[in-house]
């Protein structure tokens, strides 16, 4: 028993990896195939595979997750501006840092629970992303954000090239591909020990406190530390992303933190499959898809598209399909959405596995 | 009564609601080992006294011990974990998981602890817990449906489910609030042979019950509430033949 279930992950695991490591392939028919968009839906789907740790599994609903994702990012950029431009030390740093905040923010928030934990979240994002602008423009630059400057001291790598130098994996630039493979690596890895606590004693525990948290306390456990280690967690997922986000491109800006930020990474879970081990992912990957592809287009490309039909229905038709794509994805993202929530409610996975119900019924009854 | 195996002290207890007198000078000892039952008429105050036992509500005076240790004061996890465990009369479960998950997590509190950060564990490399969880499951009849929704099952035998959970954790004390009610009579005689087998292993019980057919199918000594006060203690022979109580409580029901 115990050696089939453990089989059974390591399928998952590397049947996971195979997938992303091929994206460059199967993305081509997509035309998403570019490492700037797999580098999103690697960060993003890091990122929404943690914020589900804690809303898939206990039913804690965070607004303000999108402040460890900028805490992640500002400590990733300091870490290239003092120390040194390899990478390793800047993801490290923004783990640990996010941690730190993640478990103060925790602390306090969990105070409460319900729309009352939602709100106390939210209000210390919001805080966050005030502060990155005003009072700790030392730290944050403020609305310019925090770059790079040829005057950074760097410590440990005393470099003494021409120009800015771009972030490296001990030598490797991470720009372009090799900055697609880094991510992909490291969303491997999220995705291992996602899967690892999901199927831990700690992870049922999880689960139960979704299900009847009283039930929790008069079953002997102190849910409260439980809830504090899954928000940690799923606080440093979000500083990992944020790193990674100033590894492909070494900025931080404040309006990383805003809650529209923390608004997405809901939708994304929500849309995937909340408490699903890869629903998370597949929003993701829908909504950056979205944002990236189906706001580029206008109305030539709907033509071309459109092409065979013929001249008038076509114009009709591009009429309507280009409210909803370039600057109206949005209105498209929204109706999607919708659909998903009134007739698919655990989101997209739901929708595989009443399709693989039906086939296994109409495999049986043939 | 002899003190020195008294393992459950409520000793002058007292609790209103804003004036009215839900408990008052309520005075009761459990011996190690026994099944203690408490009747009484509706409003009698049994399930006040059941939530001061295990902490959901403060008395305003009084105490409550357990084995040289006071309950009263405590988080409900704190007195779970001295080995005190209570079985709900609306049954209280994890709806979202399955029976057997449903088991495996109180017996997880019992071995280890109120907390424990191991989520690079396996839960299928939990051999003993899923044993002994699957073992708990069929001793309550439940043994034919143990990976199903807990959602998915009748009132009755969410009933069970929930005895399995107190049961599991082995517990030195348990509390039943009415363990029977809403089930056929037939459920409700297996029921009661399952309380009288775990007797026999020396658990001790607290059972406040409405039917008095349960009542003296298992209780050795049984306290009677009435108005929030005890108005007889004593074995079920003793306690039949008390007026009070015919008068009180037993009298509509025995003649």
């Amino acid at each position: 028993m115990k050696n089939e279930s453990a089989l059974k992950d390591w399928t998952l695991i590397i049947l996971f990896a195979a997938v992303v490591l091929t994206m460059p392939i199967w993305l081509k028919p997509l035309g998403a195939n570019y490492p700037d968009l797999m580098q999103k839906f690697a960060i993003f789907g890091l990122f929404a595979i943690g914020f589900n740790i804690l809303f898939g599994l206990t039913g804690y609903l965070s607004f303000g997750h999108a402040a460890f994702l900028g805490i992640g990012s500002y400590t990733a950029v300091w870490s290239f501006k003092l120390l040194t431009m390899n990478v390793l030390p800047a993801v490290i740093f923004a783990v640990v840092m996010a941690g730190i905040f993640a478990f103060l923010i925790g602390f306090v928030s969990l105070r409460r629970s319900g729309i009352y934990f939602s709100i106390l979240t939210l209000a210390f994002a919001e805080m966050s992303f005030n502060m990155a602008y005003s009072v700790l423009t030392p730290i944050t630059n403020g609305e310019t954000g925090l770059q790079l400057s040829l005057k950074d001291p760097r410590i440990l790598d005393n470099f003494q090239g021409e120009g800015i130098p771009i972030t490296n994996l001990f030598g490797v630039k991470m720009s372009g591909m090799p900055g697609f493979y880094f991510c992909a690596a490291i969303l491997i890895i999220g995705f291992f020990l996602s899967v690892r606590i999901t199927r831990s004693p700690f992870g049922m525990m999880l689960r139960a406190i979704k299900s009847n948290q009283t039930r929790m306390a008069y079953t002997g456990f102190n849910t409260r530390p439980y809830l504090v280690w899954a928000f940690v967690i799923s606080g440093m997922y979000a500083g990992m992303a944020g790193a990674l986000m100033a590894v492909t491109d070494p900025l931080a800006g404040a309006e990383r933190m805003q809650w529209t930020a923390s608004g997405e990474v809901v939708l994304m879970t929500i849309l995937g499959g909340a408490g699903t081990l890869i629903g998370p992912l597949i929003g993701a990957g829908i909504i950056k898809y979205f944002e990236n592809i189906f706001s580029a287009f206008n109305e030539q490309t709907l033509n071309e598209v459109f092409g065979a039909l013929p001249d008038t229905l076509q114009n009709i038709v591009v009429k309507i399909a280009g409210l909803f794509v370039g600057e109206g994805w949005h209105l498209l993202l929204g109706l999607m959405f919708l659909i998903v929530i009134i007739f698919l409610p655990g989101g997209i996975m739901e929708g595989f596995r009443r399709l693989g119900k039906l086939f296994r019924l109409s495999g049986r009854s043939a | 009564m002899a003190t020195e195996n008294i393992i459950f002290h409520v000793a002058d207890v007292h609790k209103s609601f804003s004036g009215l007198h839900a408990l008052s000078d309520i005075d009761l000892g459990v011996k190690e080992g026994e099944t203690h039952a408490i009747i009484g008429p509706n409003g009698a105050g049994k399930s006040t006294l059941l939530n001061v036992c295990i902490g959901r509500l403060k008395p305003d005076q009084g105490t409550v011990t357990f084995d040289g240790t006071a309950l009263t004061g405590k988080q409900p996890h704190e007195i779970n974990q001295l080995g005190v465990v209570r079985v709900f009369q609306t049954p209280e479960i994890f709806p979202d998981l399955t029976l057997m998950q449903n088991v495996m997590v109180p017996c997880l509190s019992k071995r280890d602890g109120s907390f424990k950060l191991n989520f690079f564990r396996r839960m299928s490399a939990e051999k003993d817990i899923k044993e002994l969880a699957e073992s708990t499951l069929v001793d309550v009849g439940l043994g034919e449906q143990l990976y199903n929704d807990a959602s998915s099952l009748s009132r009755g035998d969410k009933r069970r489910l929930e005895l399995a959970m107190g049961l599991a954790q082995k517990p030195r004390l348990l509390l039943l609030d009415e363990p029977t009610a809403g089930m056929a009579r037939h459920d409700t005689n297996k029921t009661i042979d399952l309380l009288n087998r775990i007797k026999a292993q020396g658990m001790t019980k607290v059972i406040i019950e409405h039917d008095m057919h349960v009542v003296f199918s298992l209780a050795d000594r049984i306290t009677v509430l009435a108005g929030g006060r005890i108005i007889a203690q004593g074995t079920p022979d003793e306690v039949k033949g008390d007026p009070k109580v015919r008068e009180a409580y037993l009298g509509e029901e025995q003649e």
